[in-house]
């Protein structure tokens, strides 16, 4: 790994290490050296300096709420804006522990999008009612409750 | 029990007005602040969204919790009791909540 100035250049083996530790977090240092062929002092020096330079954010559960016994829906919602209030909005929105996911996105418009996850539809729609709906500069909202999963991948593909 | 026509004619908080959606989650962008707001977007929002909010009581609860008037509140209820949908709705949504409106603003100070 080279750094180069406030950027950060990583070889074959950080994105090799990276891509393991997607899959496995928790794999020893040793574990992910033998699958590399490397020491495991070295996976060590690279992950730590991977973790000091916020390229390694955090390392989570990814846990099966179902499985777990909890019910709950999760929605997708599209929320048009005043274009002035956008950046506003999103960094509200982010601030709901509700909201799993915020971005935004353009096609024909500027729009914001929200991965937001309640008890129920009743739940969800007293919190979109009562907390997004009255934020200046919202102009409407499509909301989509989904019903199934067909991939719900967690590790990003380094292309 | 008597109810004070300036409360319930008052303009509301933005977090308390009234937000119309046609359907869980679906917000129109229609909202209405006030009981004469209500009453303009009687006749503009998407009849589903009429629908929608009538029968899942939003109306009534808003109209008495928020606004403080038990009277049209009942007036409410008894239209959803009546099933009616479509313009049919619209139209007599708009004739209770107007009645009502020219009721309180003709005695300002206190109506029953």
């Amino acid at each position: 790994m080279k750094i180069k100035g406030q950027g950060v250049a990583l070889d074959d083996l950080d994105w090799r290490i990276l891509q393991i530790l997607q899959e496995k977090a928790k794999l020893t240092y040793t574990e992910i050296g033998n699958k590399l062929d490397l020491a495991h002092s070295t996976v060590y020096d690279r992950i730590q300096r991977m973790e000091k330079h916020g390229i390694i954010k955090k390392y989570k559960a990814v846990v099966d709420l179902e499985k777990a016994g909890m019910q709950q829906i999760t929605a997708l919602m599209t929320i048009h804006t005043d274009p002035k209030e956008g950046e506003h909005i999103a960094s509200k929105l982010a601030e709901f522990p509700e909201v799993l996911e915020v971005s935004s996105s353009f096609s024909e418009e500027l729009v914001i999008n929200a991965k937001v996850v309640a008890q129920d539809q009743a739940k969800l729609h007293s919190f979109i009612a009562q907390s997004i709906a009255p934020l200046p500069g919202v102009l409407r909202i499509r909301t989509s409750i989904i019903t199934k999963k067909y991939k719900e991948e967690t590790p990003q593909p380094f292309f | 029990m008597a109810v004070s026509s300036s409360r319930v004619l008052r303009s509301v908080l933005r977090e308390e007005a009234f937000y119309f959606f046609t359907s869980i989650g679906n917000y129109t962008g229609q909202s209405a602040a006030s009981l004469d707001e209500f009453l303009e977007k009687i006749k503009e929002v998407n009849i589903k969204s009429l629908e929608f909010h009538l029968y899942r009581e939003d109306f009534e609860k808003w109209v008495a919790q928020t606004l403080g008037d038990g009277k049209l509140a009942e007036d409410i209820k008894g239209l959803r009791n009546m099933k009616v949908v479509g313009n049919a709705l619209r139209d007599r949504l708009y004739f209770i909540v107007s009645r009502r409106l020219k009721d309180l603003k003709s005695a300002p100070q206190a109506s029953r």
